[in-house]
């Protein structure tokens, strides 16, 4: 609650050193009668080495943000970066580069290759690349999520928290400039679901990595540094340094405002 | 429950667009075969039909045998008195007295014209009718001849052999040139001339005098008085008739005759186009039950819906089996209408190969299209059946599951011993066949039962395999390809069976092209060695209508300038202490000069009056060897008597092609030879002197257009052109199975990328561009062409050298041989196959909406 009063805090936080940044985002579907603004002018940066999480109610956009600003989909105006690659216009074989060489994903579910082992799948990106992974990078992010034992088993064989760390492992293990994480604790019990939580803050803390997560759930945004509201497709609010209970009093007074509004 | 069924065609048309496709392409063979059989039926009946329609009855002249030697200038039993009586009769309008005979023709260049399809080359008299001319060959231009000088050609004929009205034709009947002058040109529409055959037209007396004797004729046609019976007509000339020697046929009875010979001809092109038929079928089922699988596997939450819901097990059977008919009877009805088409084209094509079938119109019996419809949607519910059954175990509790569970593996180990048993058996009687030498009827079933069975287990065996084989594959694709070539191995080796069943559709074609292949390259190379071992002469000169040579010829051969001997050969019949042989006559002082003959014992240098050589076959036949004594019974031509000859052996030589089983003194044979000519004369040339000799040799001999000179290459190209054309139209037959199979691939890798769009999207997130997912998916499509192909080609080559064995007995020289270039270029060719089976599928997969594809349930 304190460091909600306390910050009346800077959406744009300082351009040094941003990993991702947008500026005037819009992405409109359709034209006329069918027009839906998915997202309005958003302007918002992810900071280096930071643990930044997204949330709103569904469709309010955070989804459509997260792929905008991820490379996976196109946006009608505005600017999406990341490090200081300028997304737009990028044609669809940049756009795969980069996403290859500078982004990490980890997805709700299916991340998974199911014809290949868990190693294999941690070292899609860098395969597909054409690299070879760096082995000790690999095995610190492979020890760090705990898979040491089971390198050698196929998805189908591992439990779906098993599965989802797998996805972290790949994430990492190319050392992305960022990492994007869409709901990836929705299909998990809430055990699991923190181990991974877990996992991403720890990559943060000690890999120095950046992570941009997408979520409604309060507890996953808790493990955040801070945590940036959407709604209707703009930026409505954000919080520095949440609690689960500081998140859902944002998200209920959120639900006020728009009952109200 | 049909409703339901008719939802699904139509909800997943895209999905079965090549399942109907396949079974639209096997319907269409069937049902272009079945009209195109009718409408070559019809045809022909029409032809004779309406050859015959003037024609109430046909006395035709009989050859006797026990009428002495065959004597093309022997008086028949059809004279001009027997002509004026029959013309007397009651009811008879008229009569028309035909002369037949065959003349093959030198075109205007001096080269022979069909001189090879002789049998084509017809030859006949003019009959002018009360207004002077012949109804039967209306003249096109010119006139009718008349006179021993002249001749007329069929219009085609002078155009193909490059004649012009006032030109010298020179021709032959049987043996020398002769030459008349053109005068005319007349129309005929029998089909062996419009098949390439030629026709020649003379005058009466001088037809008479080429090919029988003054007065006589070969056929009598009587047309009748309208309203005559042609039954009573036909038994009162008959009463006219000698009792030998002639015999009168009614009109009908005739058409009857020559309809049920036309339909017997096509009946038998018909079942062998059937049989092709019936194996693009049979590779469409895998198509059919691998779509049929997958369907239902994607639907299982929605049928396990439908048993949550209260629908019994029987009626979701019903309800697969139900789709599948529909949707065979879709295709199949699209497949005749296809077919149609396909009998359409067949007969030009046919007729460019020199079929000769004759023109009309489209006969669609209510029987092709019943048949086409029956075979299609039954072949399409077989096929679908066994999926069926496996819709039938899905359990209403899956309906509820949130989570898709994960495919269960079922074993495959009663369907590996089951393969095992099936192939196992299958070798076993092929490497029995292997040891076998004789290609008769039982040897020659069970060889293609042994194919059937090795055939199938190989199919049955096909998902065992997959794993080892596309491994291999895979490890080429994943050294050549990287991340994309592994991908692609992972994702064929996901389903063994679904890979399986796509590459044994590929198998079943690829099996039998290599089988025949295989075959017919060893068979060509055996015949082309036969055709040439011990022969040493460099020219051999024979009558391309195997009317024999003239002796007189043969004495002429040896003054040609160039000839450095010139050795005839004759030949007939002989029995040898009960076994029946052919024999060849030669001069033995010649022989060795044109031939280098390889005697086991004996010789043959100082081969006496009465003495003989034998083939080591003959020898192992007989029981005879050098210095055994015997009986021959030589049968002069002609007659039924036959003479005995007390014989001596003096030599067993090796099988070869210059001289029969048994070799004896040309004096010994040539009395016995057909119309005592001999069959060839073998020319050996001197040093240096063989090119051009040819030339020469037919000039020297009066050019004569039936006169075959060939050298030792002519000869063997000549062996080897039959094999090429059969091989040529069984990959033409054979090509069908392998479009469908080429379809059962796409339709495979279709499937696949719809499957696994969640896939698709999450690598394209990861950073795999569309090159990488369309390499990835055509990779796959060629590692699954590929596997198809080797096992085809593998199986191929096992057959083809097992059942390599029963031509043994034929062909002496016989070895599997394999003709590596085909072979390459059919792996080469599933190789192309398979990228251009992925075109589609891949772009489908590299155009997958990213997002949609993550996101898809």
């Amino acid at each position: 609650m304190s460091q909600a009063a306390a910050a009346p805090a800077p959406i744009h936080s300082p351009a040094t050193d941003a990993a991702a940044r947008a500026t005037g985002l819009s992405k409109v579907y359709g034209t006329g009668e069918t027009r839906v603004v998915a997202l309005d002018q958003v302007s918002v940066e992810f900071g280096r080495g930071r643990f930044t999480a997204i949330m709103g109610p569904s469709g309010s956009g955070k989804s459509t943000l997260m792929h905008c600003m991820a490379g996976l989909d196109s946006f009608s105006a505005g600017s999406a970066m990341i490090g200081d690659t300028e997304l737009s216009g990028l044609d669809d074989r940049r756009l795969t580069r980069l996403r290859r060489d500078k982004v990490g994903f980890v997805f709700q579910a299916f991340n998974l290759l199911p014809t290949l082992t868990a190693y294999e799948n941690i070292t899609l990106p860098m395969a597909i690349a054409g690299r070879r992974p760096d082995h000790a990078w690999v095995d610190g992010v492979v020890r760090t999520v705990g898979l040491s034992g089971r390198l050698n088993h196929r998805p189908a064989q591992l439990s779906g928290g098993q599965q989802q760390r797998v996805a972290v492992a790949r994430a990492l293990a190319s050392r992305p400039e960022i990492v994007f994480a869409d709901e990836p604790t929705g299909n998990l019990d809430s055990r699991s679901g923190a181990e991974i939580l877990g996992f991403l803050r720890e990559s943060v803390r000690e890999l120095g990595q950046t992570v941009v997560m997408v979520t409604h759930d309060p507890v996953a945004a808790a493990h955040a540094d801070r945590v940036v509201f959407l709604a209707d497709g703009r930026l409505t609010d954000e919080l520095l340094a949440p609690t689960a209970q500081s998140v859902l009093d944002r998200m209920r007074l959120f639900d006020a405002k728009g009952r109200t509004s | 429950m049909l409703r339901t069924a008719l939802r699904n065609v139509l909800a997943h048309k895209a999905r079965l667009i090549m399942t109907a496709l396949a079974v639209m392409l096997g319907v269409a063979f069937v049902s272009g075969t079945l009209v195109f059989g009718d409408t070559v039926t019809s045809a022909l009946r029409a032809a004779s039909t309406k050859n015959l329609k003037d024609v109430d009855v046909s006395v035709a002249a009989e050859y006797l045998p026990g009428d002495g030697p065959y004597d093309e200038h022997r008086p028949t039993a059809l004279d001009g008195k027997l002509a004026d009586r029959v013309r007397e009769l009651p009811g008879v309008a008229s009569v028309r007295a035909g002369v037949g005979g065959s003349a093959t023709l030198a075109g205007k260049d001096g080269t022979p014209v069909n001189a090879d399809n002789s049998w084509q080359n017809l030859a006949a008299n003019y009959v002018p009718g009360p207004d002077g001319k012949d109804p039967r060959l209306p003249l096109v231009s010119g006139r009718a001849p008349s006179g021993k000088g002249e001749l007329a050609l069929d219009a085609k004929t002078a155009e193909k052999a490059g004649y012009r009205i006032g030109d010298t034709v020179r021709f032959a009947t049987t043996g020398p040139a002769l030459t008349k002058k053109l005068v005319g040109t007349v129309h005929t529409d029998d089909p062996r001339v419009t098949a390439g055959g030629t026709l020649t037209v003379f005058d009466t007396p001088t037809a008479q005098g080429l090919f029988l004797t003054p007065g006589h004729y070969d056929e009598f046609s009587v047309t009748a008085e309208p309203g005559t019976d042609q039954a009573a007509l036909t038994a009162k000339i008959s009463t006219l008739l000698p009792e030998e020697g002639a015999s009168a046929t009614s009109g009908a009875e005739l058409a009857a005759l020559q309809s049920e010979q036309s339909e017997k001809s096509t009946e038998s092109m018909t079942k062998m186009l059937l049989v092709f038929a019936g194996i693009a079928l049979f590779v469409g089922v895998f198509i059919i039950a691998n779509t049929f699988t997958m369907l239902i596997a994607q639907r299982g939450r929605e049928i396990a819906l439908m048993r949550a819901v209260g629908a019994s097990r029987r009626q979701v059977v019903r309800s697969v089996l139900i789709e599948a008919g529909l949707l065979g009877l879709g295709a199949s009805a699209a497949g005749f209408a296809l077919g149609l088409g396909i009998a359409a084209g067949l007969r030009p094509l046919l007729n460019a190969g020199g079929a000769g079938l004759p023109d009309g119109p489209l006969v669609v019996g209510p029987g092709a299209l019943l048949w086409s419809l029956i075979v299609g949607v039954l072949v399409t519910v077989l096929a679908a059946w066994l999926p069926s059954r496996k819709a039938a175990k899905i359990a209403p509790v899956e309906a509820l599951s949130t989570v898709d569970a994960a495919t269960p593996v079922r074993g495959m180990v009663v369907r590996n011993i089951l393969g095992a048993l099936l192939t196992g058996a299958g070798v076993a009687v092929m490497l029995y066949v292997s040891t076998l030498d004789d290609g008769d009827e039982t040897n020659l079933m069970i060889a293609m039962l042994g194919s059937f069975l090795t055939l199938t287990g190989m199919i049955v065996l096909a998902p065992l395999l997959s794993r080892p084989l596309v491994s291999l594959a895979g490890r080429v694709t994943t050294r050549v390809f990287g991340v994309s070539g592994k991908l692609a191995k992972e994702n064929a080796l996901r389903n063994p069976r679904r890979t399986a069943a796509t590459a044994s559709a590929l198998m079943i074609g690829l099996t039998l092209i290599t089988g025949l292949t295989v075959a017919g390259h060893s068979v060509d190379r055996a015949m082309k060695q036969a055709a040439v071992q011990g022969l040493t002469a460099d020219y051999s000169l024979s009558n391309s209508a195997y009317l024999g040579l003239d002796p007189k010829l043969g004495e002429k051969v040896a003054d040609v300038p160039g000839v450095a001997a010139a050795t005839p050969v004759a030949s007939t019949g002989v029995t040898l202490d009960g076994e029946y042989a052919m024999i060849s006559g030669v001069d033995p002082e010649q022989l060795g000069k044109v031939a280098s003959l390889t005697f086991d014992s004996g010789s043959a240098d100082d081969l006496g009056p009465g003495e003989i050589a034998i083939s080591t076959t003959l020898a192992k036949r007989t029981g005879l060897g050098v210095g055994d004594r015997l009986t021959g019974e030589f049968t002069p031509d002609g007659e039924e008597s036959a003479d005995r000859k007390r014989l001596k052996v003096v030599g067993v030589y090796q099988e070869n092609q210059v001289v029969d089983s048994a070799l004896a003194r040309l004096d010994d044979v040539l009395p016995y030879a057909m119309g005592g000519t001999y069959d060839s004369v073998l020319v050996k040339a001197e040093p240096g002197k063989a090119t051009g000799l040819d030339r020469d040799l037919r000039e020297a001999l009066g050019n004569s257009p039936l006169l075959k000179v060939q050298s030792q290459e002519q000869l063997t190209k000549e062996e080897s052109g039959a094999i090429d054309v059969m091989l040529n139209m069984m990959y033409g037959l054979l090509g069908m199975a392998v479009v469908i199979a080429v379809l059962g691939v796409i339709n495979t890798l279709a499937m696949s990328v719809f499957e696994r769009t969640r896939e698709i999207g999450m690598l394209r997130a990861i950073g795999l561009d569309r090159k990488g997912v369309r390499q990835m998916v055509r990779l796959e499509s060629v590692v699954i062409s590929v596997f198809g192909a080797l096992l085809g080609i593998g199986t191929g080559v096992f057959l083809a050298w097992a059942g390599g064995s029963l031509t043994a007995a034929g062909l002496p020289d016989y070895t599997t041989t394999l003709p590596w270039d085909r072979l390459s270029l059919f792996l080469a060719l599933a190789l192309v196959i398979g990228v251009l089976a992925a075109i589609w599928p891949a772009r489908r997969a590299a155009r997958l909406n990213m997002l949609g594809a993550i996101n898809a349930q």
